[in-house]
């Protein structure tokens, strides 16, 4: 069993996490991968990172800092941010990972519904949340996307496409992970 | 498992290009990077990239316009995506002009870049599928796929394979059921148009009407009926090759209209008035002896050196039983494995019956004739029992009436076979050892209804 480091990515212009989405995080991972999450302090986000004109944070420039601060003994880690973010050639991601490697990021800012101006809805973020972890870590652990329509692996390019689609990997992913193919 | 792809994303910027590279990888895509314009071309001198991402300001004297026209050199067909952070109408126009398949500003919305990339896979997909399936074909339809060893038979596939190369019109002349299709089609399948098509028609199917809309093409309203503009197997055929299949029964206006296309190489839509250029090999065949019914007047003399260009005349089965054996093991083979049937032998009893037949369906006749004792056999090789209805061809089950002529009594035959198969053509011609074009044209002119 894999040890996934998880813990929030502070940063200094954006509110902080809203509360229950770690521990959601934390029990999907758990009872969807082949991991075992150990919540990690969080950590502050670097300056730098921000582009101003953007108004965004560099998801290649989190990474960076979330590889440079992994504790001895954990493998692997995913941050988690409120704040929105960007890699220069798209307008934005849900997240990033590096693809069977150490560190990846995600951002609950545009799966809350109060960014396309619906009221809140405290369910439908833990949801997505739960899923773009999976999601996330489901590339640490070497998945690729996957076309099946229900698999957490499919590619979500709009939020409703991420509530289209189901929390676990597909029978096909899931035997990818435990034959150790992904 | 996605099929690994191949992408190269080349910009000046690292964490620009690392990050889309990052993001398709995500994709399943095997991705590139290079830094420069001089890196790309390299790389792409190594890798035929299914995608080139390249952006289009880059220092060091060859920016994107410049890699895209060296990568263009190297790989004419490259999926070439342009990306810009300045959009200007005159950049769009050049990169366009010069061959990109895209041109995208970024920052742009992730669902855009995955639906282009995506829309480009699925096209290089079906290409190289396309590619598989030509190929297949053309292995299929190889001179070496047509099983023969008699002397005959050989110089007939000598000839057909020198003229393959050819453009000159060939006639094949021949037996229902001797194999003129397929050897019409390894001409076209060994010669210089094999990646061009190859459209089949049988002259003998259909009303003279139908054909010469089946042929022209025809244009909106040309007759009741018409509601589209249609385009011809003439105009489908361009570039390749059209098979006329029972050349001897067209009626005089499309003898005259075949002449003018064999001539000019061109024609009218029915209904039309462009005169539309093709360039198209035309390969006829006919059971009929074309020269006889020319000297009757029955088809056109002038036509008919037209179409003997060059002549190719494959014997009946009969003629040539020494290639009975190794065409029914062929056959045993292929179809014994169709079936999933394990069938793997023709017994010697079973072998004398064949080669004393007189296979007056010829090839066809003896694929069927295979076929039906794989599906009755029940041990491993076939016997002579197997056979046992080449022996009685059903010709019992038929009253013969006295002072009958040789069409009367085909016409019977063909009435009594349409009879047992319930009207079903395909069936009947299987059963008569003929083909279907031959049966439709034997209904046409006994005048027997289905």
């Amino acid at each position: 069993m894999i040890v996934l480091g998880l813990f929030e990515l502070q940063t200094p212009h954006d509110p902080a996490l809203p509360p229950g989405v770690i521990p959601a995080m934390a029990a999907a991972l758990e009872s969807c991968l082949p991991v075992r999450v150990a919540g990690l302090k969080p950590l502050l986000a670097p300056e730098e990172a921000f582009d101003a004109k953007r108004g965004q944070w560099s998801a290649p420039a989190l990474l960076e800092d979330v590889l440079a601060s992994l504790p001895d003994g954990i493998p692997k880690a995913l941050g988690v941010t409120a704040s929105d973010l960007f890699i220069p050639m798209l307008s934005f991601v849900y997240g990033q990972a590096q693809l069977k490697g150490r560190a990846g990021v995600v951002s609950v800012a545009r799966l809350r519904q109060e960014y396309y101006g619906l009221p809140p809805n405290d369910a439908l973020l833990l949801e997505r949340a739960r899923k773009e972890a999976v999601h996330e870590a489901g590339h640490l652990l070497g998945l690729v996307h996957c076309s099946s329509p229900g698999c957490v692996m499919r590619l979500s390019v709009q939020v409703g496409q991420i509530d289209l689609k189901g929390e676990a990997p597909c029978p096909a992913c899931a035997a990818r992970l435990r034959e150790g193919t992904a | 498992m996605k099929p690994q792809w191949q992408i190269l994303v080349v910009d000046d910027e690292e964490i620009m290009c690392e990050s889309l590279a990052a993001w398709l990888r995500e994709d399943g895509y095997l991705v590139d990077t290079a830094s420069s314009g001089r890196e790309a071309v390299e790389l792409a001198k190594k890798t035929d990239y299914a995608i080139y991402f390249i952006d289009l300001k880059m220092p060091g004297g060859m920016d994107g316009i410049d890699t895209l026209m060296e990568i263009r050199r190297l790989h004419p067909d490259a999926s070439i995506i342009i990306i810009t952070a300045y959009a200007t109408v005159d950049t769009a126009i050049t990169a366009i002009k010069e061959g990109a398949q895209e041109y995208i500003v970024k920052p742009c919305n992730p669902e855009e870049i995955s639906l282009l990339v995506s829309r480009i896979i699925k096209v290089k997909r079906l290409q190289r599928e396309n590619l598989i399936l030509r190929k297949k074909l053309q292995r299929r339809y190889q001179f070496h796929d047509i099983i023969c060893k008699s002397p005959r038979m050989l110089e007939v596939l000598e000839l057909a394979r020198e003229v393959s190369s050819l453009r000159s019109t060939v006639l094949i002349r021949g037996e229902s059921g001797t194999g003129k299709e397929l050897v019409a089609r390894a001409i076209h399948f060994s010669g210089s148009r094999a990646q061009k098509p190859f459209i089949a028609v049988s002259c003998a199917a259909l009303a003279e009407t139908l054909l010469e809309s089946e042929l022209f093409g025809y244009e909106k309203g040309a007759f009741t009926g018409a509601a589209e503009r249609k385009k011809g197997k003439f105009e489908l055929a361009d570039g390749g090759t059209i098979f006329l299949d029972e050349i001897g029964d067209i009626g005089p206006k499309l003898q005259a209209d075949l002449l003018r296309v064999l001539q000019e190489r061109s024609f009218y839509r029915i209904g039309g008035t462009g005169e539309i250029q093709v360039d198209v090999r035309v390969i006829a065949a006919t059971h009929k002896d074309l020269r006889a019914l020319a000297d009757e007047g029955r088809f056109r003399e002038d036509l008919f050196y037209r179409l003997n260009v060059i002549e190719i005349f494959i014997p009946p089965l009969r003629e040539r039983r020494e290639d009975i054996p190794l065409l029914a093991e062929h056959f045993v083979e292929r179809i014994s494995h169709e079936l999933g049937k394990p069938v793997e032998d023709i017994a010697q009893d079973a072998m004398r019956l064949l080669m004393d037949h007189s296979w007056p369906g010829n090839v066809r006749e003896l694929e069927n004739a295979i076929e039906r004792a794989i599906v009755s056999c029940r041990g491993r090789t076939l016997t002579a029992d197997d056979f046992s209805f080449l022996r009685n061809n059903g010709a019992a089950k038929i009253q013969i009436p006295d002072n009958l002529t040789l069409a009367e009594m085909e016409k019977l035959m063909i009435e009594a076979t349409l009879r047992r198969t319930g009207g079903n053509v395909k069936e009947a011609a299987a059963s008569l050892g003929i083909d279907r074009s031959t049966l439709y044209e034997k209904l046409k002119r006994y005048g027997i209804e289905r």
